[in-house]
């Protein structure tokens, strides 16, 4: 064995050594003194090592989108915009059905000339955007259905907007480093959000589920000074409409606001029982022409807070231009579906108004936060929901680690009986391996969790099954008369072979849990092949050089504690 | 130095009849529990007792602060309507109880259970005293049917996934039939493992599925130790039989399997002993897969391997005793391959299926 060689190698091992260490306990920033006590090490340790929600606390949901219901709305605008386009050009349809569901999505549109077909088509297809749809004619129908490729990109492209919008919102209410990516496989449409630190997540779970809807109408009813026109119940209300209610009109509750009696009155009076409006639909407005929302504080004291809005300058010109021509005509805000307050047009307004509707601090603040981030484009259920207070988190790491630390001492004493000096190689191998996992961890920012601490015990165990099949395959090559040094040599040559073979076997197998797995199977994944990857070096090429130096230290080496 | 052993030479593949029928019995055994449980429904089992990450439901973990029973905690739960709970205690944490409340509805009620388990029962312990004050909830996981079968199929579909990457890889480092009695061995692993809890009816969990994970590659590893002495071994000894070589492997390596296993194994107790309730299935998973998977190493991986390389000669032969026009090229012989080794009369006393 060459001393070159031999040197080389020691300064490969040392340099390994030494910068994996500094990884795993030196700060990121440049060290002190005091960084290097026992308390600074064990917070930079704190600080170096991301740990997964299961060991940190946190609120971990799984959500999914629900994308039929974003194309089921999708294809109900567009009749709603294939049978006004077609009136306008003076075919008013018979009759416009939707179907949606089951993967199909179609409008059907009856034509009540059925000769005039063709100019129908036309004059829809200037107005209405339907590239993705194929239409047919039957008779005196035609219908547009949508493409399976097109409901597949759409349903992305609403995923996609759902976890912008979630991560805005996330943002905004100041949930600090969470985790918003897409779950599971493409077509399942779910997102991950995880929230370290969060235990209660209700409140955050109902804020990014919030649809709020903001939409501005114009109520049907006699214009001001008479008083605006609500019926006490919904067949009232659709009574007024003979009976049905066409697809430009909607019926719409409105819980009426009471004034507060006094300024600050602690307790107002109960709301009115609820009442019906009619309003023309589309809205004049909706919440995509809105520009920014926040919550303002009432005349009503510390419970009566508003909603103040603004709107985009398209939207404010579309507005200005319809409050200047209806003036006098009572308008409505619509808020999720509920119509919040009715005011009649004193004047043309451009982009501002406000929302009243004796809101607290919290839910006005709430809803100006969604209707901010925009509305979700389709609604959201949850799948899953994990919270892991900090202590349950810290038990799990302390059982974790005090079982690791009980199974490492035993393996250290039993190696140090049974193999004597090389026992110490062993041990400075495995040590090294546990320091170097860590900061390959640390340096490919992977997160530490249960399952990975599972994984860390399982290459432990492949470490000190190495040095075992090494010293084993050594002492074997000694009983059958060998120099020691041509029985290290062997030992070595023969066991690597086997060390290959498992760990390669390993790897593969773990890749695919990698590649496929999710959440816990791919933080098992992580550990493990880093382990082993790193094992190959410290159980064997480390293990190794301490041999050679032992070996050349002395002149002729007669014994060799094994 | 200390040894384990000095020299063993003991017939481990003489002994596969009793090995092959012992691995039968504990298959058969929990084969039987799962289906008599499913069709039976024993006091309300199944098959497996599948927490909620794999069947949906809602657990939250729960220490009171006042001295509290189980009893107590389902009469405050059963007050507020919330009936179907099963309430257990954690042996190793003071007054710490996990309530389990499993799915009952299906569709839009199921995910309104999901989405308000953790309320419901928020909101029945709020009547013994506000939060933090007379309770803390420690944590909660909350999972959907779809989720919780999304779970399960993954899982399975993965560890298969894996299975299969094993298979090619040890095939291509040795021989096919090496691989597949290598995977057979492991499936058989955690066949046991799996069988072990549906006889006992302990929960599997997620982290039973990690330490299934861990003892499906624990078991490999030992296995594939000895395949590589078998390789290795017939290399350099070309005359003697797959039989004798396979005896002579398992025990040169068997003071090897017994050091590390034995380590594992005696790692693993600790953490049956020390590790605490909520590692419990974890730890009972790996306990019983590691010394399953170190005994199917000796007992099933190699016997399936020697009987298949043995069939495969077998049948070699028999296709160049068809072939005697040639009678100058038997086939295979003289090729690099090990396998064309000829067969002794020991292997021809256990023609084709003895095993």
């Amino acid at each position: 064995m060459k001393k070159k060689n031999l040197l080389q190698r020691v300064i490969i091992t040392a340099v390994v050594t030494l910068v994996g260490l500094y990884i795993v306990i030196g700060p990121r920033r440049k060290p002190t003194l005091s960084d290097f006590t026992w308390s600074g090490i064990k917070a930079t340790l704190q600080a170096n090592i991301r740990l997964g929600l299961d060991l940190r606390g946190g609120s971990h949901l799984v959500m999914r989108v629900k994308t039929d219901e974003f194309l089921k709305k999708l294809t109900e605008g567009n009749a709603l915009a294939a049978q006004t386009s077609a009136r306008e050009a003076g075919y008013p349809p018979k009759d416009v059905k939707v179907e949606a569901g089951g993967g199909t999505y179609r409008i059907i549109l009856e034509a009540a000339d059925p000769s005039k077909l063709k100019e129908i088509e036309e004059a829809v297809k200037k107005k209405v955007e339907l590239v993705d749809w194929i239409s047919s004619t039957s008779g005196s129908t035609i219908s547009w259905t949508l493409t399976p490729t097109a409901q597949r990109a759409l349903a992305e492209q609403a995923t996609d907007q759902a976890q912008r919008i979630i991560e805005s919102r996330l943002d905004a209410v100041g949930v600090s480093e969470p985790l918003v990516q897409r779950h599971g496989a493409q077509t399942s449409h779910q997102i991950l959000v995880q929230m370290p630190g969060i235990q209660d997540p209700e409140r955050v779970k109902e804020l990014l589920k919030g649809e709020s809807r903001l939409e501005l109408v114009h109520i049907v009813s006699p214009p001001s000074p008479a008083p605006s026109q609500t019926y006490a119940t919904k067949e009232q209300a659709e009574q007024s409409l003979g009976g049905t209610v066409p697809t430009n009109r909607k019926v719409l509750p409105y819980a009426e606001r009471t004034e507060p009696t006094t300024a600050g009155d602690p307790a107002p009076a109960a709301d009115k029982p609820k009442q019906w409006v009619v309003v023309e639909w589309p809205p004049i407005i909706d919440g995509s022409e809105l520009r920014n929302a926040s919550a303002v504080q009432g005349r009503g004291g510390a419970s009566d807070y508003q909603i103040a809005f603004s709107l985009k300058p398209s939207g404010a010109e579309k507005f200005g231009a319809w409050t200047g021509a209806n003036v006098n005509q009572y308008m409505g805000v619509v808020l999720n579906d509920e119509v919040k307050s009715i005011a009649f047009i004193k004047s043309q307004i451009f982009d501002q108004g406000e929302i009243s509707g004796r809101f607290t601090k919290q839910s006005a603040d709430d809803l100006a936060l969604t209707l901010r981030s925009g509305a979700l484009p389709a609604p959201i259920e949850y799948m899953e929901e994990r919270t892991v207070g900090p202590s349950l988190g810290n038990d799990s790491i302390r059982s974790g680690v005090r079982a690791s630390v009980f199974g490492l001492l035993f393996v250290v004493v039993f190696m140090l009986f049974y193999y004597r000096g090389s026992g110490v190689n062993a041990v400075v191998a495995l040590l090294l391996n546990m320091i170097l996992m860590l900061a390959a961890l640390i340096v490919f920012g992977a997160t530490l969790t249960l399952p990975g601490i599972a994984g860390m015990i399982l290459t432990i165990g492949m470490a000190v099954d190495s040095n075992v099949l090494i010293f084993e395959r050594i002492r074997e090559e000694l009983l059958t008369g060998k120099t020691i040094a041509s029985a290290v040599d062997q030992g070595f040559q023969r066991a690597i072979v086997t060390i290959i073979d498992t760990h390669i076997t390993t790897i593969v197998s773990s890749m695919f849990l990698f590649v496929f797995g999710t959440g816990p199977l791919r933080g098992f994944a992580v550990t493990l092949v880093l382990g082993l990857v790193i094992n190959l070096f410290s159980a064997v090429y480390v293990s190794r050089t301490i041999f050679m130096w032992q070996l050349t230290r002395k002149r002729r080496v007669e014994t060799l504690s094994i | 130095m200390i040894q384990v052993f000095k020299s063993i030479n003991i017939d481990w593949l003489g002994r596969r009849r009793l090995f092959i029928g012992i691995s039968v019995a504990l298959m058969l055994a929990g084969l039987g529990s799962a289906m008599f449980r499913q069709w039976k429904n024993p006091n309300g089992t199944q098959a497996f007792n599948l927490g909620v990450d794999f069947k949906g439901g809602t657990v939250v973990t729960t220490r009171f602060n006042q001295p509290t029973t189980a009893e107590a905690i389902r009469g405050v739960l059963a007050r507020q309507r919330v009936t179907d709970a099963t309430i257990q205690g954690v042996t190793d944490r003071p007054n710490t109880f996990l309530i389990k409340v499993p799915l009952e509805g299906t569709g839009e009620q199921s995910q309104e259970e999901v989405e308000q388990g953790r309320k419901r029962i928020r909101d029945a312990l709020n009547t013994i005293g506000p939060e933090k004050e007379a309770y803390e909830i420690l944590g909660t996981d909350a999972v959907g049917a779809v989720a919780g079968a999304q779970l399960r199929n993954k899982a399975i579909a993965v560890t298969l996934a894996a299975l299969v990457g094993m298979l090619v890889f040890i095939a291509f480092r040795f021989e096919w039939t090496y691989g597949a009695a290598a995977v057979i061995a492991v499936f058989h692993d955690v066949l046991v493992t799996l069988g072990f809890f549906s006889i006992f009816q302990w929960e599997i969990s997620l982290t039973v599925i990690a330490a299934l994970l861990t003892l499906v590659g624990a078991s490999v590893n030992d296995t594939i130790v000895v395949f590589d002495r078998i390789r290795e071994n017939r290399r350099l000894h070309r005359r003697e039989t797959l039989y004798k070589i396979t005896n002579d492997s398992i025990n040169q390596t068997l003071s090897r399997t017994v050091i590390t296993q034995g380590l594992i194994i005696l790692s693993v107790l600790a953490l049956v002993i020390f590790g605490g309730d909520v590692l419990r299935g974890f730890s009972l998973a790996l306990l019983i897969g590691t010394i399953v998977g170190t005994y199917s190493s000796i007992a099933v991986a190699s016997p399936i391997m020697v009987w298949w390389e043995q069939r495969i000669e077998a049948a070699n032969k028999a296709a160049a005793l068809g072939a005697a026009s040639v009678p100058n090229r038997p086939p295979r012989a003289g090729s690099s391959k090990v396998k064309a080794e000829a067969l002794t009369a020991r292997a021809e006393k256990h023609p084709r299926g003895a095993v």
